[in-house]
């Protein structure tokens, strides 16, 4: 088997045409008529004249490839190779590999750039979707607590409700409401979140805990619960931050003072708008000055000169 | 019946190469003198392994649904049966696991294993440890009881105070503004997806510089590595066989080890 294989090239007979391999010259007329077989398939699913489109570019491009791949049986002259002007270069020696050599690193170059292309268009979009929800605004909904008269002046309120509208447990929350009275006739309100400002805990009502006076509303927002309290402070059971009943920090870790909800009169009831963040609050009341500030995480100083760390809070 | 056990084997070796890929691994030339110690980086990768088996297990009865997820556990933990167990090994296993990586990163620093050429071990090693650490803090919500949960929030404001950063990555670990539905799933994708698949890439590219840099020796050998020893006590290689090529014997997979001169 070995001799039969080596003898034609130790006679230095040329390989006699019989045994020489008929490749077919190159040709796209393939993918046309694969093209058209496709289009015929969908065709039949979609619609006939799609079919027929489709069996027209396969029979006329089939036509062009059987002419094609029977052009040497035919006797016609075959295609110039396409080689030939690659061929001449490289015959000119150094020269030509040199060129050679710059058509493969230009070919490595062509498929690394397409592939870190591909790989771009397809990463953009999902590195966003990933990362773009941290500085995008998610928004506060308006949140109805039920009638004002739930509210009687001067007596604190423990209120547990829905933030997100949904009827979704991960949604409930708590603030402290109190009536202030009148102020320039429009009701003014404490309304002091339960998060505790140092990481984010609930604080409880300091003093005794009762249920008495429980009143469940039916309010917009879905279910709120309302229930009277003498609180003397706010208390943290994590980490042992406390707070007065304005929400300033009297001990423990906290930062800053306990967060306060804006809020609205509407139709006769109270309807809590965004939460914001307070440094700190002067007087008690109706009195009060509030220093406010955007809303900022748990921990996070919102004056002095720690506040430089967090230059941009997400809203 | 030898050749009955081997013709698989052979037929396999032939055609991937990896039996003598397995052999050139696992028959390596170690030091003499290494001890226990130099077996905790395995019990770590051991501990890993486990944690990786008895996930993929709780995730079928794992639903990481805030309506559902505490339920499922609870399932899983009273009901299934062994689920108690399974449960129990990746919630000890867990704990073991950092244990044993600490562990691990202790010997190769008492022992000086970091030092030239080995720096970019112990850099990936570093790298293993967050995502571990990460793997933990992503873990804990999962149960969704109150523990988890306040963990959590406390856990993410903590994070939420690194300076300038900190507020962003906070919002993209809740997916939001507020811990809520969408936290749940974004820790069950980290912990089930994310870091795993990070910590089996990165595995396999601190056991390649194990094997291409050998074990450094233990600080207390008078003998230097890759040195037969000549104190008449035998091969440095004590108890391990010779690796012999199989399939067409080029030796290709079978490079010796190459002894250092001085």
């Amino acid at each position: 088997m070995a001799d039969e294989l080596d003898r034609p090239e130790e006679q230095g007979e040329p390989p006699s045409s019989g045994s020489e391999a008929h490749l077919p010259s190159p040709t796209i007329w393939p993918f046309a008529f694969a093209a058209g077989i496709a289009l015929v398939l969908v065709g039949l699913i979609i619609n006939w004249i799609v079919a027929a489109i489709g069996a027209a570019i396969a029979v006329v491009f089939g036509f062009l490839w059987i002419r094609e791949a029977t052009r040497e049986v035919r006797g016609a002259a075959p295609p110039p190779p396409a080689e030939t002007r690659l061929a001449e270069v490289e015959e000119e020696g150094a020269e030509g590999e040199i060129q050679r050599y710059s058509r493969t690193r230009f070919l490595e170059g062509a498929t690394l750039g397409a592939g870190a292309l591909i790989g771009g268009i397809v990463t953009l979009p999902v590195a966003g979707f990933a990362i773009l929800p941290a500085f995008v605004d998610q928004g506060h909904d308006d949140i109805d607590l039920g009638p004002l008269a739930n509210f009687p002046e001067g007596q604190w309120q423990v209120v547990t409700f829905y933030s997100t509208g949904a009827d979704v447990s991960t949604g409930r929350r708590t603030a402290f409401i109190r009536n202030n009275g009148m102020l320039d006739g429009v009701p003014s309100m404490t309304i002091i979140s339960n998060r505790c400002a140092h990481l984010g805990c609930p604080v409880q009502p300091q003093g005794p805990t009762t249920t008495q006076g429980e009143k469940s509303v039916d309010a917009k927002s879905g279910e709120v619960d309302v229930v009277p309290a003498q609180p003397s402070g706010f208390g943290c059971p994590c980490h042992g931050g406390a707070y007065d009943t304005e929400g300033n920090r009297t001990a423990g870790p906290p930062v800053r003072a306990l967060d306060r909800y804006h809020y609205d009169i509407v139709d006769g009831n109270l309807v809590l708008k965004e939460p914001y963040s307070v440094a700190e609050v002067d007087g008690t009341g109706a009195q009060a000055t509030i220093h406010a500030y955007a809303l900022a995480d748990p921990g996070q100083h919102v004056d002095g000169p720690e506040q430089i760390f967090y230059p941009y809070i997400p809203k | 019946m030898e050749q009955l056990v081997l013709l698989p084997v052979d037929w396999l070796e032939e055609r991937s190469g990896l039996i003598g890929g397995l052999r050139y691994f696992l028959f390596r030339k170690v030091p003499r003198e290494t001890n226990w110690f130099h077996t905790l980086g395995s019990a770590t990768l051991t501990a890993f392994l486990v944690q990786a088996v008895t996930g993929a297990i709780l995730a079928f009865y794992y639903k990481p649904d805030p309506d559902k997820a505490y339920a499922s556990i609870q399932n899983i933990t009273n009901d299934l049966t062994l689920g108690w167990l399974v449960r129990g090994m990746h919630r000890w296993g867990a704990s073991v696991m950092i244990i044993l990586l600490f562990l691990h990163m202790g010997r190769v620093f008492l022992f000086g294993a970091y030092k030239y050429p080995r720096e970019l071990n112990w850099l990936i090693g570093v790298l293993l440890l967050l995502m571990a650490m990460g793997e933990g803090f992503t873990g804990y919500l999962l149960p969704w009881d109150e523990t988890a949960y306040w963990a959590t929030v406390v856990g993410i404001n903590i994070n939420a105070n690194a300076p300038i950063a900190g507020p962003f990555i906070a919002n993209l670990l809740r997916g939001g503004s507020e811990i809520g539905t969408n936290t749940l799933s974004i820790f069950y994708a980290i912990h089930m997806l994310l870091i795993p698949g990070g910590l089996f890439a990165l595995i396999g590219l601190h056991l390649y510089l194990v094997v291409r840099l050998g074990v450094s020796t233990p600080p207390w050998t008078k003998n230097a590595a890759g040195y037969e020893s000549d104190d008449g006590r035998g091969s440095a290689r004590a108890g391990l066989v010779e690796p012999r090529p199989r399939g067409n014997g080029d030796g290709g997979l079978q490079r010796p080890v190459e002894r250092r001169e001085r």
